[in-house]
């Protein structure tokens, strides 16, 4: 156990310097979190990219009434429900990776330097940061869903929780694709670039439109997006374990995460 | 949890120790020798300056008392701890020459999350305060100016009440009256007994801040002492002459060297360097004593020192000859 808080010879020498109390450095920092969450809040553009563009989506594109009576695939399920957690997926991935972005972003602007001069250990820092973007996720994932009910969207109720839940659990890969790529575009705004690319990726992925066979859902099927697109739309699209799509997400998951290890681990050596 | 007080100005331990310390490093495909070997004591109360120019290495030194780089080769002791030690007990704190801010928070809130991360539930409002920066509490820290964004670092180096304060070209980028207000707010807080060890090539700001100057060039430590012991470096004058033969000139310095006042005698070609603080015995004893020509004098001053003692090549053998405070 460190000596983080010993009574200080030179403290009590300094008049109006405050006491500290005693507890041990934070393994983990609730005011950090609580700051994290202001700060998601404070920033306009990532509020509208997180919580009104997914839902936004869904009413442009999914809301139009033919789609309620078209089935799903499953026999269970309307094609609303179907773009509703198509889009609260891309939610749960733009916000997941915005949140891993700032990682190196606030890298790169020697934040995680100053952090390395507190108690605050590195691991820390990144459970911080996942803890905040997976809750900001779960709200994003949340909001469409609920908006969702009231256009219509019919599925099993099962599916209704499990949806959003691999929606939200699977944007994780996406945390890591943030973290990735904020190290390869050295830009304070990489989101202006990340956000219209993931939008590409989830046209090419198949998650804004259905894939109908030929060469571009063979194309499609190598996309990041494209995994957990159809794992979300397991339980409703019918067809069964989507095998394919597994192994999409777990290539690109591990993809990611190399990627984000490799050059973390670098960066730290060279600071 | 250990509450074993410390007493910080007892002395017995040194705030600060290096040993033979290096550090090497491979900058575009070429090995760089960024610290050649720096020793150094600092005691506890102690306000040094670890003055040099760009590129000689105080940066790199700073880093490593700050575990953010390892040595190459050598010891860093920070009150007997190792760096990594020292932070985690809020021991030492330093305040950067760029970045480590969150640019979208307040100032306030920038002290708060720094207490937070050390264990305090202690306000920010007397950090800022000492700091000199409790009117803009409530300001974003991206519309905070260059010498307010060093007024908030310096805050929150304050958090955790270090012993030891490092600063790394603290006022870098300032105007005159930001640099003055950061210094006294710096002033003030030495003045609680706090070390503190601060990188600058600026020599006005080591004269008129620190109670020692460590000279750095090069990776090296090449002066080593009081602000008035490193100016009397400066204070004398440099004579020099042509001294066609060799055996005389060997001779020349030889009774050079003898006479009081003589700081150092260089050969350079056939020219003798004298800097010496009574100038007139040397020039009198050379143009009067030996077949020494085309005599000058130069005085010195600080600046003058500056470049001779961090410039490459020149003198650096034998200035360490003259660093009065090198043994300490």
């Amino acid at each position: 156990m460190n000596d983080l808080t010993p009574a200080r010879a030179l403290r009590a020498a300094v008049p109006g310097a405050p006491a500290r109390t005693t507890s041990r450095g934070p393994g983990f920092s609730r005011t950090y979190l609580r700051l994290e969450l202001r700060r998601f809040f404070r920033n306009r553009r990532t509020l509208i990219f997180s919580f009104v563009m997914p839902p936004l989506f869904f009413i442009i594109f999914g809301a139009q009434s033919a789609y309620r009576t078209e089935d799903a695939g499953s026999g269970h399920a309307n094609v609303t429900a179907w773009i509703l957690v198509s889009m609260a997926l891309y939610g749960a991935m733009l916000t997941a990776t915005s949140g891993g972005a700032t990682v190196s972003v606030e890298r790169a602007q020697g934040w995680t330097r100053q952090l390395r001069l507190t108690p605050l250990r590195t691991w820390s820092y990144v459970a911080t940061k996942i803890s905040a973007t997976m809750a900001l996720g779960a709200v994003s994932v949340l909001i469409t869903m609920v908006v969702g009910s009231f256009f219509h969207a019919q599925m099993p109720w099962y599916a209704w929780i499990l949806c959003p839940l691999i929606a939200w659990v699977g944007s994780i890969v996406f945390a890591a694709f943030g973290l990735f790529m904020g190290y390869l575009l050295p830009s304070e705004n990489v989101m202006q670039i990340l956000g219209p690319g993931l939008a590409l990726l989830s046209f090419a992925g198949g998650l804004f439109v259905p894939l109908d066979g030929g060469w571009f859902e063979h194309v499609a099927q190598l996309m990041p997006t494209y995994g957990l697109a159809e794992l979300v739309r397991a339980p409703i699209a019918g067809g069964g374990v989507p095998v394919v799509g597994i192994v999409n997400v777990v290539v690109w998951a591990v993809l990611f995460s190399v990627g984000a290890a490799w050059r973390f681990r670098k960066d730290t050596a060279r600071v | 949890m250990t509450t074993t007080p410390r007493t910080p100005t007892a002395g017995a331990t040194p705030a600060l120790s290096l040993r033979s310390l290096r550090k090497d490093f491979v900058a575009a495909g070429a090995p760089v020798h960024a610290v050649r070997g720096i020793d150094l004591t600092i005691r506890p109360g102690e306000v040094v300056a670890f003055l040099g120019p760009n590129g000689a290495g105080k940066t790199t030194t700073i880093d490593m008392v700050l575990g953010l780089s390892d040595p190459t080769a050598g010891s860093v002791r920070v009150f007997g701890k190792t760096p990594a030690e020292a932070i985690a007990a809020g021991q030492v704190a330093a305040v950067m020459q760029t970045g480590g801010l969150l640019r979208d928070i307040t100032v306030a809130e920038t002290v708060e999350l720094t207490a937070a991360l050390f264990g305090t539930t202690a306000p920010a409002a007397p950090f800022l305060e000492r700091a000199g920066i409790a009117d803009i509490a409530d300001r974003t820290v991206a519309k905070c100016s260059g010498g307010q964004q060093q007024r908030l670092r310096f805050a929150m180096a304050l958090v955790s009440e270090p012993d030891l304060l490092l600063l790394d070209e603290p006022t870098t980028g300032m105007d005159v009256e930001g640099r003055r207000e950061f210094w006294s707010a710096i002033r003030e807080d030495a003045a609680h007994g706090r070390t503190i060890v601060f990188a600058t090539h600026y020599l006005e700001e080591a004269d008129a801040y620190a109670d020692r100057i460590v000279l750095v060039s090069q990776g090296r430590i090449v002066a080593d002492g009081s602000a008035a012991e490193i100016k009397n470096l400066a204070s004398g004058r440099t004579v020099s002459a042509l001294v066609d033969d060799p055996t005389e000139r060997d001779q020349v310095m030889e009774t050079i060297r003898a006479i009081p006042g003589v700081d150092t005698v260089e050969e350079r070609g056939a020219r003798v360097l004298v800097r010496a603080t009574d100038s007139d015995v040397v020039a009198r004893y050379l143009l009067t004593g030996t077949t020494a020509r085309d005599l000058e004098i130069a005085a010195e001053n600080l600046e003058d020192a500056f470049v001779a003692l961090t410039t490459v090549g020149t003198a650096s053998g034998t200035t360490q000859d003259t660093t009065r405070g090198a043994q300490r």
